[in-house]
């Protein structure tokens, strides 16, 4: 072994070796600092005057990021330094990100929990002038275009996702992919524009109607499925496809009868997220099939005068009550709210089902 | 460099399974040590908890002392990353950094340290670790290409190179030949002869004609059966293990009765 | 002895030629004809948005010349508040999905990643009540703090806000409003990172946000581009929230925390459809063109990236 003293490596090496056991910060030490940190901001911001829950918390995050970096560079050194403030930093983020979820839900519930009452869902608009009334038309009004839309885009998605795993190839199945893809990304706007247009031209200028909202919301739909129901096509595997080909079973009675059954679970849970992504779609409604305060049963743009027959779904309901209330502001903010309320419920329940069948129904694969 | 390690009463827990139990050795500086035995007898682990790599596996814990020269690398205290620093290690498969070049992934471990190191000073670096690992001949002109374009052999030593750039004391490789053609295993193993002269050098391998070839010691790892822990079963000089263990087991293994 | 018959029935039944043809080419037909369906839809998209908005693109108006002229400070809008909320999503998303893949014990990540994907399942026009009555109100303090200290700042300058309802907060929600998209594409990418170059990084002495920046990140380059490109066309398409948090006109201008905003072309078409004259419907169609022709190439780039089609959300 070359002496530590004529080889400066070495001399190295050994400086590292006493500091194999370096300082560390004991784990009490990030809550402290935090703690101190925001009553520190706090005293300083009401000193000036300034106090503000925002401003004392992104001060105090700010002193924390500081003051650790300094006590951990000191203590632990500027690598394991960096890489603490990149854990709380990343930390951070999630918090970040969980702060407008939590407020959202909050205010949501406290302000929807006000008109959450019977009375909400029984009795329409009509005749309403102030406090009082209900939603009971816009909810028949999402429930009737949603359901048309998903009667539109169930079958077709679904069987262009059969079509994309167990019939395309070729020039065809590549232009259809592609096409999913740029419906995927058409704004949820221009899909209302699209059954506008498409609805004025065919019918008569101005046309409005539940189902003009419900081909802007099939629009926006078929591609999800398609989507959902594909990936999940795909995974039924293919061992299982040639048991069945081997009993002599002809393809498409083995699609009905072996693949479609392996993954129904999986295009359930897709169809029922699909239409957790559209109940709550507004713009293109807002374009499409007008508004009422009465209830509307008929989508189709015959009912009323001048081919518009319109029709109230929930969001775009919300959106008019509290962009245009009447006296008492009040009564019309508080019916927007429990439509929101309504609405979120609504999608997380959609959203939990959709988990749970797939999670429950789920066929075991060998993939 | 090349420090001494000792294992005492190391015991080797993943959750509540043991997986491995009651090892204590000497690993002398300068020499290679290979750790032998069947699949599932904890050689590896045991590897992989001599620089604090298997704290990384969710739920695996260590209990018993592994030093360094004198240093428990299990103190308190001790920050596992500086253990790394010194314990370098090469993996089954070769692993460099794809998006880095062959240059970038030799100067992977020093640029963590060091960032405003003297070109001259990298470059020199790059050269020295390269010739250490017998690749410089072959790559000197392409430094700047992706590390990823090279053969299979080519790619382990520039592991090797990787590692030994940071001037590890101790250098352990986790059946480092497993995934190589034949060609490319005698060309790291020749590297391993050479590489004792500075390192202290422990080895994990399948290959009983590779341990024999390779190590001045051996340890057999075994285990009873399926669900108990592995076992340090016997250890000792190579030669003598290879002609004349003083364990029934070890005979069967060497011999080709079992694993 | 009848069964034996009955099965040489069903034998000879499936032996038929035709029998089983038929039934698959008519099930390959209707599958086939769904696809096709895909490719009608699209092209009628095109073609009633087109004719609809023909009006408008061949004559102009007077005040606003022709249909450039009218769309230009919609779009400015549009590009302005849709670059803003990525550029605050985008390391806010990687950060996040960094947590969830790397940092976070593996009991709390499954959850974890359900919250943010409750964030995407909450409708927009939720985002927007939510914006206009929680988060513009509550920033408004900020506005004056920016306008004040910070007002030399060209972005910063001119007369604060005083109901929040600005590019800065709307920009905000936009920005919660997308995170979902890019987080669950960035998990996706970061967890695929070979655990083999994470060890080998660890060997070598990195700490673990060195392994992060020397593996998972550049792994993951290409995905955070692609879905930050995804992550835009939401953006650019998103109505409602803009709508209703934004404050906006027909101008262009890059302050952040005035009253007066550039408006986007997706809350410009909600907000003035119900009241537009015939003319005016033609434009805002024709606006909704330039829209659908922007997402689509942001959409497509972003797939480009990630070196194929499909990969999305979820």
């Amino acid at each position: 072994m070359s002496t530590p003293a004529n080889d400066p490596r070495a001399a190295a090496q050994h400086e590292a070796e006493i500091h194999l056991t370096a300082g560390q910060l004991p784990g009490y030490i990030g809550p402290a600092v935090f703690v101190v940190a925001l009553v520190v901001s706090a005293t300083v911001l009401g000193l000036l005057g300034a106090f503000g829950w925002i401003a004392t918390v992104l001060l105090a995050v700010i002193g924390f990021l500081v003051a650790m970096f300094a006590l951990s560079t000191a203590v632990e050194g500027r690598r394991r330094a960096v890489d603490r403030i990149a854990r709380y930093l990343i930390l951070g983020t999630f918090l970040l990100a969980l702060a407008p979820l939590l407020s959202l839900l909050f205010k949501v519930a406290s302000e929807g929990i006000i008109r959450f009452d019977v009375t909400y869902f029984t009795s329409t608009k009509r005749n309403v002038i102030g406090a009082g009334g209900g939603a009971a038309h816009a909810i028949i009004g999402t429930l009737i275009t949603t359901g048309m839309a998903t009667v539109f885009s169930v079958p077709v998605g679904l069987l262009t996702a059969i079509y994309l795993v167990e019939y395309g190839k070729g020039w065809m199945k590549r232009v259809i992919t592609f096409l999913v893809d740029v419906m995927t990304g058409i704004p949820s706007i221009v899909a209302g524009l699209f059954a506008y247009s498409l609805i004025s031209l065919m019918v008569g200028h101005g046309s409005k109607s539940g189902l003009a909202g419900a081909l802007a919301l099939s629009v926006l739909m078929i591609p999800y499925v398609v989507r959902n129901s594909e990936e999940i096509i795909r995974l039924v595997p293919d061992k299982l496809r040639e048991a069945s080909y081997g009993l002599g079973v002809s393809k498409w009675r083995t699609i009905v009868k072996v693949v479609l059954p392996t993954s129904v679970s999986g295009i359930v849970s897709g169809v029922v997220l699909a239409i957790a992504r559209i109940i709550g779609e507004t713009a293109p409604l807002l374009i499409t099939m007008g508004f009422t305060a009465s209830m509307t049963t008929n989508p189709l743009p015959t009912g009323g005068s001048n081919m518009v027959n319109p029709m109230t779904s929930l969001p775009v309901f919300v959106f008019y009550e509290y962009t245009r209330p009447g006296r008492p502001q009040e009564a019309f903010l508080d019916r927007a709210w429990t439509g929101a309320l309504v609405l979120v419920l609504i999608v997380m329940v959609l959203n939990l089902i959709g988990r749970w069948v797939a999670r429950k129904y789920a066929p075991k694969i060998n993939r | 460099m090349a420090k001494r390690m000792e294992l005492k009463n190391l015991n080797i827990f993943y959750g509540d399974f043991k997986a491995v139990e009651n090892v204590s050795m000497v690993i002398e500086p300068r020499s290679v040590t290979a750790f032998i035995g069947p699949s599932g007898c904890g050689k590896s682990t045991v590897l992989r908890s001599l620089d604090r790599m298997l704290e990384l596996t969710s739920g695996a814990r260590v209990e018993g002392q592994v030093l360094l020269d004198e240093q428990d690398i299990y103190a308190p205290r001790v920050d596992p990353v500086r253990v790394r620093q010194q314990i370098g290690m090469v993996f089954q498969q070769p692993n460099p950094f794809p998006t880095m070049s062959i240059r970038d992934n030799v100067l992977a471990g020093i640029q963590l340290n060091s960032r405003r190191m003297p070109k001259a000073r990298k470059d020199e670096i790059v050269e020295r670790s390269l010739k250490g690992a017998n690749l410089w001949n072959e790559v000197k002109d392409r430094l700047n290409a992706p590390g990823n374009g090279l053969s299979g052999g080519q790619q382990q030593r520039l592991c090797i190179a990787r590692a030994i750039a940071i001037q590890p004391e101790v250098l352990l490789m986790d059946e480092p030949c497993s995934a190589l053609d034949p060609v490319s295993t005698l060309a790291v193993e020749d590297l391993i002869h050479e590489l004792k002269e500075n390192y202290t050098v422990v080895i994990v391998t399948h290959n009983m004609q590779q341990a024999s070839r390779v190590s001045d010691k051996t340890g057999f790892f075994n285990i009873k059966g399926t669900g108990t822990p592995g076992r340090l079963i016997e250890f000792d000089a190579t030669e003598k293990i290879f002609t004349n263990p003083s364990e029934q087991d070890t005979e069967r293994y060497i011999t080709g009765q079992f694993g | 002895m009848s069964d034996d018959i009955r099965s040489i029935e069903t034998v000879d039944e499936s032996l038929m030629a035709d029998h089983g043809n038929v039934g698959d080419a008519a099930f390959r037909g209707i599958s086939t004809g769904s696809g096709g369906i895909i490719m009608v839809i699209l092209a009628a998209v095109a073609v009633f948005l087109i004719a609809q908005a023909a009006p408008a693109i061949t004559t102009g108006d007077p005040r606003y010349g022709n249909l450039w002229g009218y769309v230009a400070p919609y779009l400015f809008g549009t590009i302005w508040i849709s670059f803003l909320a990525l550029l605050i999503a985008v390391p806010v998303s990687v950060g996040i999905a960094l947590y969830i893949s790397h940092y976070a014990p593996k009991k709390l990540a499954t959850p974890v990643a359900f919250v943010v994907d409750l964030l995407a399942a909450v409708p927009s026009i939720v985002f927007g009540l939510w914006g206009i009555t929680t988060l513009a109100p509550m920033l408004v303090p900020a506005h004056q703090w920016l306008t004040e200290y910070l007002g030399f700042i060209p972005l910063f300058s001119g007369t604060a806000s005083g109901t929040g309802r600005t590019m800065l907060t709307a920009s905000l929600v936009l920005a919660i409003m997308v995170l979902p998209i890019i987080t669950s594409l960035t998990r996706e990418v970061f967890l695929r990172t070979p655990k083999l170059q994470e060890e080998a990084s660890l060997a070598l002495g990195a700490t673990k946000w060195e392994m992060i920046r020397q593996v998972v990140l550049p792994f993951g380059r290409s995905g955070i581009v692609a879905a930050s490109m995804l992550g835009l066309g939401r953006a650019l398409g998103e109505t409602m929230a803009v709508a209703m948090v934004l404050s906006g006109g027909r101008m262009i201008s890059p302050r952040l925390l005035t009253s007066e905003n550039p408006n986007t072309i997706a809350a410009n078409i909600a907000l003035g459809f119900a009241e537009a004259d015939s003319g005016g419907v033609h434009r805002l169609i024709a606006t909704g063109l330039v829209l659908f022709a922007i997402t689509i190439v942001v959409n497509m780039a972003g797939r480009l990236i990630t070196g194929g089609p499909r990969k999305e959300s979820r």
